[in-house]
This record gives C-alpha cells, structure tokens and sequence, in this order.
C-alpha cells in the first residue's frame, strides 16, 4: 500500500552551484523518515525537489521504482505540511480541507465520509466552520495536516512543521503527528533542524550537511554511534579529544590525554597501533573518579538543569569541556573552583579517523537500512 | 524532446510572452521612433539641428526653464504645506479628521486642469471674488494668469501627495522610538529634527518626485491659466499640433529632451530613496494628544484653510453646474439647464469615458496581475524587463506618449489614430503602472508557501492562480485599480492629441468648453466627474472595508 521513496545519484545545482550531489537513499515504506541538520544543508531543498517545486539537475527520484522526475509538482499526488501551514485565508477550515478533494473524481458522499473522518482524527471538528485567522498556531497546524492527509497523498512532506509553535505545544503536536501517521501507515518526509524532535518522532534519520547525508540510521543508533564527529557532535553535545591508539598485551587502549588512556574493545581492525585518532565523550559517559586517575580539570561554571546537572570544566590546557551528572542524591555535586578527575566509560565513547571522517567502532556503517 | 517543449510552454511562460509582444509594439516601438524621430531631418538623415533650434531659441528654451520655475516652487511649497499638515494630523486630536482625510483624497483624485478652471471662474478676470472686490472696494485682485496662477492650482493640487505619504511614514512609526528619544532627554524641536524628519526624509523624497513629475507633466493647467506663460507639454502640443501632417521631428525632440529629464530625475529620486530608507513597523502607532490654547487654535486653523482651499475648486464646480447661464456669463438663478446641454451634445463623451474607461480598467487589472506575479514570482530577464519598462510610462509625460502613439500607428497595418482603440491602448499603458504596483506590492507579502499548498493538492499553476493568488492578490489589486480607474477617467494630456470628433471623452470635452468659455457645460460635465470620482471611491471603502488610499 504504502510507497517508497528512492534517491539514485541526485544532484541540485543553483546557478553554478552544485548544493546536493550524488545522494543516494531509499524510504521504506510507510516509514518517518527525517532529514536533519543545520540551515543551508540542503534538507529542504531535498524535500522541495520530492514535492516538485525544485527541479532534479542529476539522478533520479522514484516513487515505487516510478521516476518522478518528469512529472510537474501538481500531478505528483503528494501531501504538504509548511513551515508556516499555509492555511488559505480566504476559505474557512472544512474548505480548506476540501479544497484538494474537489479537484478529484470521487463521489460526493465518498468526498463527505474522508472530510468527516480526517476532521475527526485531527480534532478540528470543533473550528471547521471558521476562518483560518480565528486559529491558533497548533490548531492551523492541525488543519494544515488534515489538508494535506484527506486526498490520501503517496507521500506526506513535512516542512519544519512545529517550528512556529512554543515548547509545550510542539510536544503535543509532535505526539499528534507521530500517531496519525503511525495509524494511517503514510511514507513520509520530515524536515526539522532539531536534533531532540528528530530523535523523538523518527523511525529513521538522516543526518544532512553541506549536501552530503553523514549518516542515515535509528534514532539510537545515529545518538549513540555517530558514524562522524560531525554527528557526534550535531547531534547532542560531545567533548573531541584527539589522541592515539596503543596496543599492549593484546589489550587496546586509545589516549585521551597524554597521561590517560582507556581500555577499549569496540575498536575494528582498522585502529592500528599508533594510529591518531579523534575521541568523541559525550557529557554523560565521563563518571567522577575518586582515586586521582583520569583527566584533571577544574570546574568553571555549574548549572543546574532538574533532571542533571551541567558542568563546565577546564583542562590544564585551557581547553573546556562538558560534564553532566545526573541529579541523584547519592551523587556528590561538585563546586565551582574544585579540581577533579574524570574518567570516560569505555563502551559508550566513540572513536573516529584522525580527520574525524569515519567511525572506528565496529559495527558503525553510514547507511543502516 | 516533447516533454521538454512542454515544460517550456507552461502557462507563465506563454504569458509572459503575450506580455512581452504587447508592450514592444505599443511602447517599446513608438518610443523608440520617437528617439530615432528626433534625430532625423525632414529627409530622414541623422542631424542634431531639432535640439540645436531648441537651446538656441529663447522662445523654445524658455518654456523648460518656466517648467522648471514651476515644479520646483510647486515642490517646495507642497512639502512646507504637506509636512506639517501630516505632522499636526497625526500627533494632534483634530475635530472632523475624518471628513478631513476624504476632502484630501478627493482633491488630489480630481484633475488638476479642474482646479485651474474654477480658481479662473473665482479668481479670472470676470472671476465671482475679482468683480466682488472690484464692485465693493474697487481694488484690482492681482492677476491669477501666469506662473502665480500655476503655482496655486498645482499646490493645492498636489500637497496632499506629500501628506498623504508623510502620514504613511508616520503611522509607521512606533511611539517608543518617540518616547526613548524622550527619556534620553531630547524633546520638542530637537526631537523634530534629529528624530521624527530623519525618518521621514525618505517618505518627503518620495513623495515630492511625485510631486515634481505631475506638476512637470501636467498640460491642462498651465494651458488654461498660464496664457502665454508656456511650459514644456504646452509647447509640445503647440509645435505638434501646428505641424501635423507635416514635420513632427521637433515635436519629437522636445519629447525627447523631456523624457531624459524625467529619467534623470526618477533615477536620481530611486537612488537617494534606496540609499536612505527605512524599515519601520510600529506594534503601537503615535496617538493623537490633546492641545488647548493657542496652540490648538493655530493648529486647527491652518489645517481648515488648507484643505478648504484644496476643496475649493471642487464645490466651484458643482455650484456654478447649477446656475443658470447666458454665453460665457452666469446670472442669477439655479437651473438643470448645463446638464440638460451637456446630456444633448456631449452625451457621447460622458459614455466615451466609461465604455473606454471599462475596457482599460479590465486590461490593466489582467494585466497588472501577470506582470507583477510574474516578475515577482517568475523572476528572469524577461519578466524582470517587462516589469521595468511597463513602470516606464510613469515618468512619459501623457502628452508625450500621445504623440508617439499617434506618430506610430498613422499608418497600415497598424492604423489606430482616430479609433478608439488608440486611447484605450494609451489609458492602459500610462495607468497600469499604479495597478502594477500595489499588486506587486502585495505578492511580496504573500508567502510562496500557500501557491505550493494548491499546487501540492493537485492543482495546476494556472488554476493555483486562478484559485488562490487571484483572490489573495484583490485587496492590493483593487487599491491599484482604483487609482487607475480614477486617473483614467479624468485622462487629458494624451487623450487631447488623440481624439477625435466621435471619440473624445469627459475630460477633452471639459477642456473644450473652457476654452469656448462655456463655463455652465464645463461645470456639469466636471460635476459628473467628481461625482463619478467620489462615488468609485466610496464603493473602494465600502467593498474593502479600508478608509485609506495608497498612492
């Protein structure tokens, strides 16, 4: 029923620019599948050029194995959420709603139960004969999705979708969308530039810069093994270390610092002896040690969050970094000026090419399908 | 390769075309002949002598330098008179602002060669004040004929251009910029000059090219109330009009020199506005305050003289359509006499204007929604061209563009002098550029976002238009129409070069009964167009629901 979605080779020039080149990626179907990543990466321009609204330079784009490269942005059949809902003022919400089924051949009673059913499932039924200015942001959201579901489109293309709303609002919203999309099975394109919306409402991510996708996977997968530091470091916060790779006694230890090092066993073959390296730790995979090994730093600021608490330290060095703890009583909380040492948990860190290119955690592949 | 074609041939693209054919055959190629016109002798060789003649001749060149006497007194006076008529509007509560508003818009909708026919009526030598102050007090008024007489029609005419763009700017300003200047310490004057006129320099410029272009443009006031004191379009008719049938090189060169001043200046107006504008959006807008004393009692009083006597000319004109007459004099008594003449012999001029008006209105909204959507939406050399030289006409002075139009299209295949297409076409080109410009305007406020809405849902970028733009367009489109259906209607300087006997119009007919000094048709005949004016105008607000014109 549902429709995949498949990028071979794709390229977007804008004038001489080449933005996007050689993209490669296939949509499973039915699934959420979000494009994240800074501004300028080309995640809505990807999602303009599924819609039709830019044109494909280079490769080609398939719905289902069909090209759809030559078929103009209005007989693509697709369904779109915009950033900023794009509710037409001039109709009230039920027209609205209605506006894309007139233009199909479809019964008037067929038209009526898809109308009455969409409505009921977003929760507009309440507002549907008002105009669009009387409605919230969350509500114009609501209406937006009804619009864009009702002519059971191949595909559903999310633009920034809770980017307009506040924080309490975009977790609602986020859950709303997240269901219905879940009930009605629709392949569907999500774009947002926020890594923890990503996380929550994806079934697969992929992780966009400069054009270049950096990594497609899981929610968990692309958190907890970063195929780069890019990812590594987009995606939530991670201290970068570089260092080397030792290898004694058949153990295999990568240094952090000159004076610290870990015993690590994720490693590929990949990670000779000597090799340098780039170490990603994230805040929450350092543990306070209390024995004096580890890495020395002093604390600069602490801020105290609820659920954790956020320090910021300084190595000897001068460089800073970022230790979270989580708030639990047993922990000891430490104070602004103290000296500690931290140590990393081994089989959370990350470890990549000395360029901060490739993952050298066995297992981390670009693509996970 | 077919698809191909096809994308090509999308409905904007063959749009853009017809665009494009339209304004190379009735602009680009009587400009551009005109241009070359004024460069041949009567044997069509290139030669300079047109213009040589020109600055050589007192008699030539002194009619640019009375143009410039003109429009730059006239400037000067309408921003000393529409600044602080803006500025008192806006920052005092003044009694009937309202009422007030509308007198202003309704004085600077009319024609201007209206206003100069009824100061003559007032002020001319058997003018109701002159014979009142001569029979009473045997003092001679002094002379309305002349620069003096010019430069009170076109004041009063066009003040109310600089006001009404000055209050734009003021409304755009938020009071906290008022007040941070206030709690910084700076108030009163200083405040004037170091905050609120900076700010509104811009607006001022703008408004006094607008100034500086009609005042430059106009033909029918100095026409009728500059007797001998002739500027440019004055000339230019004259010399055309004398060498019809034969030797139209110097008319054509006159317009030449004219069209460079004009660019000369709008370029000049554009660079200094782009350079020194602001982008200012107020969330709370200046409130009126309460004045007592002198102060209030000043305030007051300059603003009713100035309007009243803006309005003056208006309720002139439709007092004396009432009065009975006898040749060029009116005597005693009221009488539906005028309209019952005008009905008889000029009812022909009265249908002319609206059937030709219709027509062109229809055209220019069309029009001007498809070049302003394609040059905003569908930017690339050529709409962006069409969009430049459809918005040149704003700166052709009407008489001008008569002539090239006449002098293009005398001729097979394309003979249009004497038709009324030819008027049409001139009405189209001359007033799409306000159309035009309010659509455009509005497109940059809409967002893309709600085409791709429609298209995404399956509908066609030509019925997306039709559909969604369209309609989103209107309340932009309609403040431009109005503008074009008032300015067309009330249309003399090129429609006095192209008519003729079976297609003259209201204001031709009005500018010929002044001239044959037949005062009671020429007031019936304005009265019906000020009526005509006022009544567009209230149909405007009551359909948009707006109470404010954009100029």
């Amino acid at each position: 029923m549902s429709t995949s979605i498949k990028f071979e080779q794709v390229r977007k020039d804008y004038d001489k620019n080449t933005v996007i080149s050689n993209l490669n990626v296939m949509i499973k179907p039915g699934e959420l599948f979000t494009l994240l990543g800074p501004s300028g990466c080309g995640k809505t321009t990807l999602l303009r050029m599924i819609a039709g609204f830019h044109s494909i330079d280079g490769g080609t784009i398939s719905f289902d194995d069909q090209s759809i490269n030559d078929i103009p942005a209005h007989k693509r059949n697709i369904g779109m959420v915009f950033q900023n809902y794009a509710i037409f003022p001039h109709m009230t919400v039920y027209n609205n709603v209605k506006y894309g089924l007139k233009n199909r051949k479809i019964s008037k009673q067929e038209m009526i139960k898809r109308l009455d059913e969409i409505i009921e499932t977003v929760q507009i039924t309440a507002y549907k004969d008002r105009l669009p200015n009387r409605l919230s942001g969350g509500q114009q959201q609501r209406v937006a999705l009804a619009r864009a579901i009702v002519i059971h489109p191949k595909v559903l293309l999310m633009d920034e979708p809770l980017s307009n709303l506040d924080a309490k609002l975009r977790i609602d919203m986020r859950r709303a969308i997240s269901e219905i999309q879940r009930s009605i099975g629709i392949t569907t394109v999500y774009v947002t530039h926020d890594q923890e919306e990503a996380l929550a409402i994806s079934d697969r991510i992929a992780v966009m810069k400069d054009g270049f996708i950096q990594q497609v996977g899981y929610p968990d997968t692309i958190y907890l093994r970063p195929f780069n530091a890019f990812v590594a470091t987009f995606i939530g916060h991670s201290n970068l270390f570089t260092g080397t790779v030792e290898k004694e006694n058949g153990t295999t230890y990568v240094h952090l610092t000159k004076d610290y090092r870990v015993a690590i066993d994720t490693l590929t073959e990949e990670a000779q002896a000597e090799a340098s390296v780039m170490i990603a730790v994230r805040p929450e995979e350092f543990t306070l040690s209390e024995d004096h090994t580890g890495i020395r730093a002093t604390v600069k600021h602490r801020n105290f969050l609820g659920k954790y608490i956020n320090y910021e330290l300084v190595l000897d060095d001068g460089r800073s970094i970022e230790f979270t703890q989580d708030t639990n009583l047993k922990n000891r909380f430490i104070e602004v000026g103290e000296v500690v040492h931290l140590e990393a948990i081994p089989e959370k860190i990350n470890v990549f090419t000395a360029d901060g290119e490739t993952s050298l955690i066995a297992g981390v592949t670009r693509y996970v399908e | 390769m077919w698809s191909e074609l096809n994308q090509k041939l999308d409905f904007w693209n063959i749009m853009t075309l017809i665009m494009f054919l339209f304004f190379a055959v009735f602009l680009i190629y009587p400009l551009g002949s005109l241009l070359l016109g004024s460069f041949q002798g009567s044997d069509g060789s290139f030669t300079l002598e047109h213009f040589q003649t020109f600055f050589e001749k007192k008699y030539y060149y002194q009619s640019l330098l009375h143009s410039f006497a003109v429009t730059i007194s006239v400037t000067v006076l309408s921003i000393a008179i529409g600044v602080p008529l803006a500025y008192l509007m806006a920052t005092l509560q003044i009694r009937g602002k309202g009422i007030i508003e509308i007198l202003i818009i309704i004085s600077v909708l009319s024609p201007p060669f209206i206003g100069a026919y009824s100061w003559i009526l007032l002020l001319g030598r058997s003018g109701v004040v002159s014979k009142f102050f001569m029979e009473h007090f045997g003092v001679t008024v002094p002379s309305i004929y002349g620069f003096s007489g010019i430069l009170l029609v076109f004041t009063l005419k066009l003040f109310p251009y600089i006001y009404l763009y000055v209050s734009g700017a003021l409304k755009k300003m938020d009071s906290s910029l008022s007040e941070a200047a206030e709690s910084l310490g700076v108030t009163g004057i200083k405040k004037m000059t170091t905050l609120i006129l900076p700010l509104v320099l811009p607006t001022v410029l703008a408004g006094a090219m607008l100034v500086f272009m009609n005042s430059l443009a106009d033909f029918g006031t100095p026409m009728l109330i500059g007797e001998g004191y002739s500027t440019m379009p004055v000339l230019i008719y004259s010399e055309f009009i004398s060498e019809v049938g034969g030797d139209a090189h110097f008319a054509a060169a006159l317009s030449t020199i004219m069209i460079l001043i004009t660019t000369v200046i709008f370029i000049a107006q554009k660079y200094v506005v782009n350079k020194k504008s602001y982008e200012m959006s107020s969330l709370r807008p200046i409130q009126p305050a309460k004045t007592k004393g002198i102060k209030n009692v000043l305030a007051h009083l300059f603003i009713y003289v100035i309007v009243g006597l803006a309005i003056i000319p208006q309720v002139t004109v439709i007092y004396t359509s009432f009065l009975k007459t006898r040749g060029a004099m009116f005597i005693d008594g009221f009488t539906f006499d005028s309209y019952r003449k005008v009905l008889d012999r000029m009812g022909d001029s009265i249908l002319n204007t609206y059937v030709y008006g219709i027509i062109a209105l229809i055209i220019i909204i069309v029009l001007g929604m498809l070049i302003s959507y394609a040059s905003v939406r569908r930017k690339n050399f050529f709409t962006s061209f069409i969009d430049t030289i459809a918005m040149f006409p704003y700166i052709v002075p009407g008489s001008v563009l008569g002539i090239t139009l006449l002098l293009a299209f005398n001729k097979a295949p394309l003979l249009l002098s004497g038709t009324a297409s030819i008027l049409i076409i001139s009405y189209i080109i001359r007033r799409l550029p306000y159309t035009m410009r309010s659509s455009a305007a509005i497109i940059y406020q809409l967002s893309p976002s709600m085409e791709e809405a429609s298209i995404s849902l399956g509908y066609s970028p030509m019925r997306t238009f039709i559909n969604v733009t369209a309609r989103l367009m209107m309340p932009g489109v309609l403040a431009g129409a109005l503008l074009s259906w008032i300015t067309v209607i009330n249309e003399l300087s090129s429609s006095i070069i192209l008519f003729t006997g079976n297609t003259r119009t209201m204001s031709v007919a009005i500018y010929s009964e002044v001239i044959r000094a037949s005062y009671g048709t020429a007031a019936a005949l304005s009265t019906i167009l000020t009526v005509t004016t006022v009544v567009s105008l209230l149909i405007f607000f009551k359909v948009t629901g707006s109470k404010e014109v954009s100029l």
